[in-house]
């Protein structure tokens, strides 16, 4: 999240697509209802299927699965046709006025490819996608909007396909809902208004799942609702500490604190990385220092600049996401490639994408370690219904995990606030928490490293564990801490060996600071709780709010610098005066000669108007404008293509699916494979999701009864259309197939579900929950034996929200 | 001065956290379901199921409507339940009509004679000893809101779809928030529960008329009908004949226990 939950409460038309708060994140609830009872809010919600959420909305508007883009570049052509974007926000703080070079070609002129396409590669040479710049090197550009090379007219050309028919025709959104929703959402595009964007993995579970959360950021900045409150572009975590686990590098692709993974052919040695990955501008110039403090804290006195502060003891990755991504892992582990698997908490034979696969592909193991708190059909795959044990030769270790309650730890939620959780009971039999697990292994493995070396002995044994399982420790190392006497060049003394950092402003690249996580940096030192009590930043409970904006400073810590709000120097104009008063964050406070308000400034205190960039509230960017031109691996602006399975073709170009997407066909054709269906055998769209009721692969949640008792078991949602199409009446049991697989599910026949009108033909879609497995109370088939195996052209993440199914009565 | 609980269903996005709340609270056991085409479950209140979510879907025109519905024991001034209990064991008691276990024998009328089906007999015996039936539903968290706390299903709403307090504040809240729905896109929003059987402590706001919801137009109190009350006065008969037996040998029960007690 750009912004908090609690700031939902300011915005005046909440748009919710591809997301599901009432079941999924219900107590955001509360302030979305904060924001519809004290400023007349709407809410939107834009979803295949009619949701809880859809129950209490405002406007409800249906869009076949996978046709995001179609909407949000609908959406955008609406904004421009009608002059509806925030003109002055646009022209100041986007990229909107850049000049792109002049080879630069799109989808209008190269039917549905950018310049630069390799077919042979299918990648992109992405040398035209790229500003004009003078001798100087400054960016060209064009104020007035009007350059036909500018990045706002390649714009407008773009989207101009995307007409209210298109999309009425692409996504199935009848005509009047799409205007219905356009126009109150546009309608945030005036200077005082803001409107929010909450998406979840509806967005981003898809081939184009990147381009879908492009394509809602750039909404948001054509109506210039990024950096304010009330405004924002609001991924709903999946999870309660997604984004701690994010922020903890959770992802092969980055270490903590989003660096890049060094890579062994790009970085030979810290030299060579820290030139290859330290922008020119903006606030990663700073990347030195955040790495070299990193590489302090995990290797202490190991790490020296001698020995380049032990950056070859990092291991380093040879690929990308068609290597090591989650996909990738498991046709890894499938080949044998892989040998051993630790999973901690996860479920693959539930959550994995063509889960039957994934399962199989366990039984190649040589071992597998499992941490969790309760069976599941990962822990015990070896004896799912369908498996012969004793055919089985992978060697199973099980270590019976402390449940979250029962271990002292930190919290992230989706907007960035860091929350400390006691622990409030003790874990059962020998079940222990994650820290103390590691310490014991650790302990282990460098016993064995000590007595018979093994290749990089000194990589383990050198690792700074002084810490051991102390999770004050622990956390003091995150934060960052001085590790020698440094004093200034007046003589003073800022910090003593030991004596933790204020935040990471301090951090510095010549080995005299350590640090685990630079944007956390700050979350343990004590600060204010706003009645005078110096309480460690994480742990505060103070309830003031000044300006009573939701910002509430003085509760827990929010990263980076107990920022509420990132890139809040939108919140005031191209002159530093806020946009409204009721929504005033920050502004320029002349007599003063600084920034103020009620949030901390992501932005230099003391720049003021006349000083360069001023107007540059994007401060992670080089050029510090946020970017409506953005490059990714399939393109710098977001083209609709349809899903890899879709019953229908592409309207928009002749490129049927994004061009850049892996397919894995190692074992098509195979009962168990990588299979990919058609839509003569699998005409009927489908999508996995989450209830309110269950939790993930359910593993917290299939076991306990009271929950088992209202979701019991897995089940299809349908049209009485399609119910009637094929002879299925309610709550029967039917068989719903893919290319991948079947399951026999229970069959809700329901209103909520309506056909599609696309293109002139109906296109049916269902839609299956997928916490379920034969393992727990409530239990069926697993909705994840259907989805297949293809990932986002840049992340990698599955597309589970789109991607063709049968259904027939079972007999 | 009564209280009353106050149900805004139009703000209720149904995600049951209410309907958990209660079993924990109120430790009572999970019912075994199977989906029956339907979110909904379990399908009723129960003796051990005291308050749940019912869903309506309903067809406007082109567009779908899904209604909720908190059920649950409105706590009726003018209680079927109380009006039928040949013991005695039920009395409405300010904002509470509530079920004396001691005085309880489980003969089921009150459960025939509700207009909501909120209260349900279930044999059930105490530490594993003799069975004996009794009558259970929402007791609005008597242990907690004599302590001035909120019911459990109250404290755990994220939606604020759920209010606890004087029932004339209640009241005017919710006459509030319906003038807001009506004038909103919800010409039918009414309130539920003024007036009806001499007022209800449990008020809802609905967007729909009662009946969309499942709920009974004009609920009807049970001994208002001849049929009623003369089934009604053969089983008081039967039953005032039987209670002093009953509660003898209850008595002497009771004492053979805490004699036991006493030993160990």
């Amino acid at each position: 999240m750009t912004n908090q939950w609690r700031d939902l409460k300011n915005s005046d038309v909440v748009l919710v697509c591809g997301a599901n708060p009432s079941e999924n994140h219900p107590a955001s609830m509360f302030h979305i209802n904060k924001a519809r009872d004290e400023r007349g809010a709407k809410l939107i919600v834009v979803d295949p299927r009619f949701t809880r959420t859809a129950s209490t909305a405002e406007i409800y508007a249906p869009l076949r699965s996978g046709t995001d883009i179609a909407f949000y570049g609908g959406l955008m052509n609406y904004v421009m046709e009608n002059n509806l974007y925030h003109e002055e926000y646009v022209v100041n703080f986007t990229n909107a006025s850049f000049l792109i070079d002049e080879g630069f070609q799109g989808p209008v002129d190269l039917d549905g490819y950018y310049s630069g396409f390799n077919a042979e590669t299918q990648s992109y040479d992405k040398s035209t996608w790229a500003y004009q710049t003078n001798g100087d090197g400054n960016v060209l550009r064009d104020e007035t909007l009007q350059d036909p090379s500018c990045v706002y007219q390649l714009l407008k050309k773009h989207y101009a396909r995307y007409t209210i028919e298109m999309v009425e025709s692409v996504c199935g959104m009848p005509r009047d809902k799409f205007l219905e929703v356009a126009q109150a959402f546009a309608a945030t595009g005036a200077p005082e208004k803001t409107g929010t964007i909450m998406y979840a993995m509806g967005g981003t579970q898809h081939t184009v799942g990147t381009q879908n959360v492009r394509a809602l950021a750039m909404v948001q900045l054509l109506l210039g609702n990024t950096g304010r409150p009330g405004g924002g572009v609001n991924a709903l975590r999946g999870e309660s500490n997604v984004q701690g686990s994010t922020d903890m590098a959770i992802l092969f692709h980055i270490i903590p604190a989003y660096m890049a993974t060094p890579n062994a052919a790009k970085h030979k040695d810290l030299a060579e990385y820290l030139e290859k990955e330290t922008p020119s501008g903006g606030y990663w110039v700073n990347k030195p220092k955040f790495l070299v403090s990193l590489l302090k804290a995990w290797w202490g006195e190991s790490a020296t600049a001698r020995n380049d502060f032990a950056f070859d003891y990092l291991p380093k990755i040879s690929g990308g996401i068609d290597t090591y991504a989650w996909i990738a892992m498991f046709h890894a582990i499938n080949e044998g490639t892989v040998k051993g698997l630790w999973v901690m908490g996860q479920n693959p034979a539930v959550g994995g994408p063509n889960a039957r696969f994934e399962k199989k592909a366990l039984e190649k193991l040589d071992w597998m370690v499992v941490q969790e708190i309760a069976p599941t059909a990962t822990t015990d795959f070896w004896r799912a219904p369908d498996v012969d044990p004793a055919s089985i030769q992978t060697e199973v270790f099980l270590l019976p995990a402390a449940d979250a309650m029962e271990k002292e730890g930190t919290i992230v939620t989706s907007g960035r606030l860091i929350q400390y959780r006691p622990k409030v009971a003790e874990p059962p039999g020998q079940a222990m928490g994650d820290i103390e697990m590691m310490d014991l292994i650790y302990r282990d493995l460098a016993k064995l490293y000590e007595a018979e070396g093994g290749a990089l002995p000194e990589a383990v044994l050198g690792l700074n564990w002084s810490h051991g399982a102390d999770f004050e420790k622990i956390c003091q190392e995150i934060n960052g801490y001085w590790t020698e006497e440094v004093t200034d060049d007046d003589g003073n003394v800022v910090g003593t060996a030991g004596e933790m950092v204020a935040n990471f402003t301090k951090l510095k690249d010549d080995g005299s600071t350590a640090c685990g996580n630079w944007i956390y940096s700050g979350y343990w030192v004590p600060a204010d709780d706003g009645d005078g009590n110096m309480v460690t930043a994480s742990k505060r409970r103070g309830q003031k709010d000044p300006g009573d904006l939701g910002m509430n400073p003085y509760w827990g810590f929010s990263w980076p610098v107990n920022r509420r709000i990132i890139y809040n120097r939108c919140s005031a104009d191209s002159k530093g005066n806020p946009w409204s008063e009721d929504k005033a964050l920050i502004w320029w406070d002349a007599a003063e000669e600084k920034w103020t308000g009620y949030d901390v400034p992501d932005f230099s205190k003391t720049k003021g108007p006349g000083d360069a960039g001023f107007n540059d509230p994007f401060i992670m960017l080089p050029e510090g404008k946020g970017r409506i031109f953005g490059v990714r691996n399939e393109g710098p602006f977001p083209e609709h293509y349809e899903p890899l399975e879709s019953p229908v073709t592409n309207a928009l170009s002749s490129v049927q699916f994004n061009p850049v997407v892996k397919r894995w066909d190692v074992d098509s054709g195979q009962d168990v494979g990588d299979n990919i269906g058609t839509s003569d055998q699998f005409p009927i769209v489908c999508s996995t999701y989450r209830l309110c009721e269950h939790w993930q692969a359910g593993g917290m949640s299939v076991w306990l009864p009271w929950l088992a008792e209202t979701q019991p078991e897995t089940f299809v949602e349908m049209s009485p259309e399609l119910a009637q199409e094929k002879g299925i009446a309610n709550g029967e049991r039917v068989i719903v197939s893919s290319a991948r697989g079947e399951i026999e599910v229970v069959a809700m026949v329901t209103a909520r579900f309506k056909p599609f009108a696309v293109n002139g033909k109906t296109v049916h879609q269902v839609g299956i929950p997928w916490h379920f497995s034969w393992q727990g109370l409530a239990k069926g088939g697993t909705a994840n034996f259907l989805t297949p195996h293809v990932g986002d052209g840049n992340t990698g993440i599955p597309e589970y929200k789109a991607f063709l199914v049968d259904v027939r009565k079972a007999v | 001065m009564a209280n009353a609980m106050l149900i805004d269903e139009s703000r209720c996005m149904a995600c049951r956290g209410c309907q958990v709340a209660c079993k924990q609270w109120n430790d009572n056991p999970a019912e075994e379901t199977h989906n029956w085409g339907s979110y909904e479950n379990p399908p009723e209140l129960s003796a051990i199921t005291w308050t749940k979510i019912k869903f309506t879907e309903k067809k406007e025109g082109d567009e779908v409507k899904w209604l909720f519905l908190k059920q649950g024991c409105m706590h009726c001034t003018e209680a079927s339940c109380e009006a039928v209990c040949p013991t005695g064991a039920i009395s409405h008691q300010g904002q509470y009509v509530l079920v004396d276990q001691e005085w309880c024998i489980g003969c089921g009328y009150c459960v025939a004679a509700c207009p909501f089906d909120a209260i349900h007999s279930i044999f059930e015996s105490e530490d594993g000893g003799e069975q004996k039936a009794t009558a259970r539903k929402c007791v609005f968290c008597v242990d907690r809101t004599t302590n001035d706390l909120p019911p459990a299903c109250v404290k755990t709403c994220p939606a604020n779809a759920l209010g606890w307090g004087d029932r004339d504040a209640m009241l005017a809240k919710a006459k509030e928030r319906v003038g807001v729905l009506q004038a909103s896109g919800f010409p039918k929003a009414n309130l539920y529960g003024e007036h009806e059987l001499g007022g209800l402590h449990r008020l809802y706001v609905l967007v729909d008329r009662p009946s969309a919801y499942g709920l009974p137009d004009a609920p009807k109190h049970a001994t208002s009908t001849v049929g009623a009350q003369w089934l009604s006065g053969i089983v008081t008969a039967g039953v005032v004949a039987a209670v002093p037996f009953w509660l003898l040998f209850k008595r002497q029960r009771a004492k053979e226990a805490s004699e036991g007690g006493e030993g160990q």
